[in-house]
């Protein structure tokens, strides 16, 4: 299973990468677009949205079923990945490259707390 | 985990599948194939070329004795006097006496003494508990035989017979003059295999029944003959496009077929007498099954979704992603009156999404007919 050393992730199988500018960059694991299957729908937050640690804010959608993604922790959606919506199979093909969206963290510090990789690889296997 | 979990049944084909990279899922107490990998290209695969699939968690029952017609006349929806030529098949409901559907199945005549049934795999037990009773009260000498010894095969797609022939040298004479819904058996290097040309799809293709120890062998050498296997996945949106009832989920022990959209398996004007036949006169249909396309907003159709219409609400029963139409579609049972053509709205996560009434099919040998 591919889990990138350099991410962050949630036990909701979200993957999180600090950027230089101090945003966070947010997509969906490996193991949860394998799990999920094809992806054919996906729908992303609107950019200005305040969203809670935890809040559900997009959705991804398979042949089999919907999932909600959460905000890893509490921001701003400051970007969206607007061309997903037209090819949602990207994130089949490579899921850590075809991100969702974006926050500004309200606490840059946060993102700390959230699974590393070998934290994210104990969750996947005890599921 | 309320329940302790049955033991899970396997196909012969299991180690196949896990060799080759299946997700596997739970599919009524089997361990089933519900992928290879993407499970959209499994579905283009049998609509453009050939795909297989395993499907030996279906039963085959096999009935024997004298009058087994007579018996079946009477135990089935459809008119087994259809089937006039041997390896003739039949699609028909099992009927309770109230009408409610206890499975869909296939029946093919093999001679008067012997009839065949391909059963549903979640349904097996009680299907073959049912045809026993009904065959103790009125036909006891007769013998049904669950025929867990054999394996089963389905190659579908329009190349699908071709890559048959050559996966089975020797096949093809005994199989190139069938026509849709009939069968034969064929015998290659001293094993028997009951070939029938139907399938779940939509597409051309055959059913292929052998013993369990040919199965691996014939789907290897498919598989070298260009069939890409095809899992769960692939079966449910291809039969969904190809308009066809899943057992469980669009019609079941509490639904009547006539509300189920298999009005046309149901015989009620000939004054042959069939369990079930008082209940559906009746109580003619009250409800309809017609097909849905998602033309307004974005998201996936699925079962039990509320369909508001003109002339009251409805239910999704089976919804997917259509790989064909690439467009979201569905089986839906809404009120008698709603007609192809209509605008309806499907409430997909607590928001109205305006959705296009037709008529199923919606793609048969890789066309599309809802366009």
């Amino acid at each position: 299973m591919n889990i990138p050393a350099n991410l962050r992730y949630t036990s909701s199988h979200e993957w999180v990468r600090n950027e230089a500018d101090g945003t966070v960059t947010i997509g969906i694991t490996d193991h949860a677009q394998a799990a999920l299957g094809d992806l054919v729908f996906v729908e992303l937050p609107k950019v200005g949205r305040t969203l809670a640690a935890g809040e559900a804010c997009a959705v991804v959608e398979s042949v089999k079923a919907a999932s909600d993604v959460y905000a890893p922790v509490a921001g701003t959606v400051v970007a969206v990945n607007e061309a997903l919506t037209a090819t949602p199979e990207d994130v089949n093909k490579d899921a850590f490259a075809a991100w969702l969206y974006k926050l500004q963290p309200a606490d840059p510090a946060a993102v700390a707390s959230l699974l590393d990789a070998r934290g994210y690889e104990s969750v996947i296997a005890e599921a | 985990m309320s329940q302790p979990a049955a033991p899970q049944k396997s196909t012969v084909l299991n180690a196949v599948h896990r060799a080759a990279g299946a997700r596997m899922v739970d599919f009524g107490g089997w361990d089933m194939p519900v992928n290879y990998g993407s499970q959209i290209d499994e579905h283009h695969a049998v609509r453009n070329g050939a795909g297989m699939f395993d499907v030996s968690h279906m039963c085959i029952v096999d009935v024997r004795g004298d009058d087994v017609r007579g018996f079946l006349r009477g135990a089935l929806a459809n008119n087994v006097d259809k089937l006039a030529v041997p390896g003739k098949a039949l699609y028909t409901c099992l009927l309770r006496e109230d009408g409610g559907v206890i499975d869909d199945l296939i029946v093919y005549f093999i001679d008067e003494r012997w009839f065949r049934l391909v059963v549903n795999a979640g349904t097996t037990d009680k299907d073959l508990a049912w045809l026993a009773q009904l065959a103790a009260a009125r036909a006891p000498a007769l013998v049904l035989t669950p025929r867990r010894d054999l394996a089963m095969i389905a190659v579908q797609g329009p190349r699908a017979r071709a890559a048959l022939w050559s996966a089975l040298p020797g096949s093809e004479a005994a199989t190139s003059a069938l026509a849709p819904f009939n069968a034969a058996f064929v015998t290659v290097a001293g094993v028997e295999y009951f070939v029938a040309r139907t399938g779940y799809t939509g597409e051309d293709g055959f059913e292929i029944a052998m013993p369990a120890a040919a199965a691996a062998p014939l789907w290897q050498a498919l598989a070298a003959a260009g069939v890409r296997p095809a899992g769960l996945g692939a079966r449910d949106t291809l039969r969904l496009e190809a308009g066809m009832n899943l057992y469980g989920q669009d019609m079941d022990e509490s639904v009547s077929p006539l509300d189920a959209g298999l009005a046309w398996t149901v015989d009620l004007k000939s004054p042959r007498d069939f369990v079930g036949k008082a209940a559906l006169a009746a109580q003619p249909a009250q409800r309809a099954l017609v097909g849905l396309v998602l033309t307004g907003g974005r998201g996936v159709l699925r079962a039990h979704q509320v369909v508001h219409t003109a002339h009251g609400d409805g239910e999704i029963t089976s919804g997917t992603y259509s790989p064909t139409l690439r467009a979201s579609i569905a089986l839906a049972r809404v009120p008698l009156g709603v007609a192809p053509g209509d605008q309806v709205e499907v409430m997909i996560r607590d928001s109205a999404h305006a959705a296009r009434v037709v008529k199923p099919p919606f793609v048969r040998n890789g066309k599309v007919l809802v366009a």
